[in-house]
């Protein structure tokens, strides 16, 4: 059987990199976000990538790491707050962004993925998001076409994956993880544990190896959190 | 006296139904969730790919694989179900979700919502919001009546770049409830806060309504 799993991020990556290519990648805010594969990318210096992912990062984590070193030049993202540098270099005319629906980036993704080259949406009909692109009524509606995703790679983030690639990922770290892996020529994911082939219920897997090429186990991880957002115990 | 953020999410949380599937945004939005009705049951869609959104966990249960579309710590109910983001937007496009209340820097008498960007200043970015009032059955818009300024929120034309254009049905400012049965009829001032005059209302609105 091919083998999938690498060492690391950087052997993980090895041979898919170049200067100029698109990248789809998972996560939201900062959770269930890719960040050996991301830190792997900062060292390897590739540059120019156009990243497909929901959110930029914020300041110097995730995604924003990439921001600083000046190796994005093109976001497809839905929301890219909370970024000062971000914010900076939008402003400044050194990063692109194409602002998507952050529906229509998951969509754009899974069709990307799914052998569908574009798909008619009601989102954002009306705004700038559909200047220029081609619209359609249906039954008296009008939608707008947008295209799949073909992204490179992808890189993702999981929670347990058993050795052929077959993956769960964890609550709400779910989100882009899934789309985005399977838009990508080649996807990598990097996980918390790696299990042995039959560990996993077939039922309960979340993403099937077809999708996983490419695969490290990236613990310990120390998730960070945006919000920490909590109540009081009632007084007993 | 004009209604605080929590009358206005109070407010808000009157037009929760029994057995609703609900999407909050963030800010003043999400307050609507501590005013659900003691007995009616409502379940909170959270865009990131979560049906059954608990309360802000325990100091000591806090867990940074659960989290809220506003990226804040969350809880988990026994009827909770995690998913993917295109899943999650299957339930908002397709028409599954019954009502969302957003917030909104512009409303214009048709109907228009204007919520996510000011054009080389506020760079953030629409999020699910073009999503969610494409595909919710009901948007409930709830804004201060007008800006840090004192300028005009609800007005005949939004100035800034569009989040849909005729999606909005009901609209609750510090001020005042406008609601349309239809997305074809005009909005109608249907409630005043406290203390406020219909003159007072419309006073601080540009748009054309009915009273």
């Amino acid at each position: 059987m091919a083998q999938k799993i690498y060492p690391d991020a950087k052997a993980a990556l090895d041979g898919l990199l170049f200067d100029g290519m698109t990248i789809a990648c998972g996560g939201f805010g900062l959770c269930g976000i890719p960040e050996r594969l991301i830190d792997a990318l900062v060292e390897s210096g590739v540059r120019d990538l156009t990243v497909a992912s929901n959110n930029c990062g914020i300041d110097n984590v995730a995604l924003g790491k990439l921001l600083r070193t000046r190796q994005i030049k093109k976001m497809i993202s839905s929301y890219v707050g909370e970024n000062k540098e971000f914010e900076r270099q939008f402003l400044a005319g050194e990063v692109e962004v194409e602002f998507t629906p952050q529906g229509t980036l998951a969509e754009r993704m899974r069709a990307g993925g799914a052998g569908i080259p574009g798909f008619y949406t009601k989102t954002g009909v009306g705004t700038q998001v559909a200047e220029g692109k081609e619209t359609k009524e249906f039954d008296g509606q009008t939608y707008v076409l947008e295209r799949g995703i073909h992204a490179d790679i992808s890189i993702i983030k999981g929670w347990k994956a058993d050795e052929t690639g077959n993956l769960m990922f964890r609550k709400t770290a779910r989100n882009f993880n899934q789309p985005a892996a399977t838009c990508g020529k080649v996807c990598i994911a990097e996980v918390e544990e790696i299990v042995p082939v039959g560990s996993l219920d077939p039922d309960c897997i979340h993403l099937p190896s077809i999708f996983v090429n490419r695969l490290i186990d990236g613990s310990p991880y120390e998730k960070q959190i945006e919000f920490r957002t909590v109540r009081e115990r009632e007084a007993a | 006296m004009a209604w605080d953020r929590n009358q206005m999410a109070a407010r808000a949380a009157k037009e929760l139904r029994d057995g609703y599937y609900v999407n909050l945004g963030i800010g003043i939005p999400t307050l609507v969730a501590n005013c659900v009705p003691p007995g009616m049951t409502v379940t909170l869609q959270s865009e990131n790919g979560m049906l059954g959104i608990g309360p802000f966990p325990y100091d000591d249960e806090v867990d940074p694989d659960l989290i809220n579309a506003g990226k804040q710590t969350v809880s988990e109910l026994p009827q909770t179900s995690f998913f993917d983001s295109a899943t999650s937007f299957a339930m908002i496009r397709g028409g599954h979700i019954d009502l969302a209340v957003l917030g909104g820097m512009e409303v214009s008498e048709k109907g228009d919502l204007a919520n996510w960007m000011v054009p080389g200043k506020m760079i953030k970015g629409m999020g699910g919001a073009m999503d969610l009032v494409a595909g919710v059955k009901k948007i409930i818009v709830v804004m201060e009546h007008v800006s840090k300024h004192g300028d005009p929120k609800f007005i005949p034309e939004c100035t800034l770049p569009l989040t849909g254009r005729n999606v909005v049905d009901m609209i609750i400012t510090d001020l005042a409830v406008f609601q349309r049965p239809d997305h074809d009829s005009p909005f109608k001032l249907i409630e005043l806060a406290p203390g406020v005059t219909k003159e007072e209302v419309r006073g601080k609105t540009t748009a054309n309504y009915v009273e």
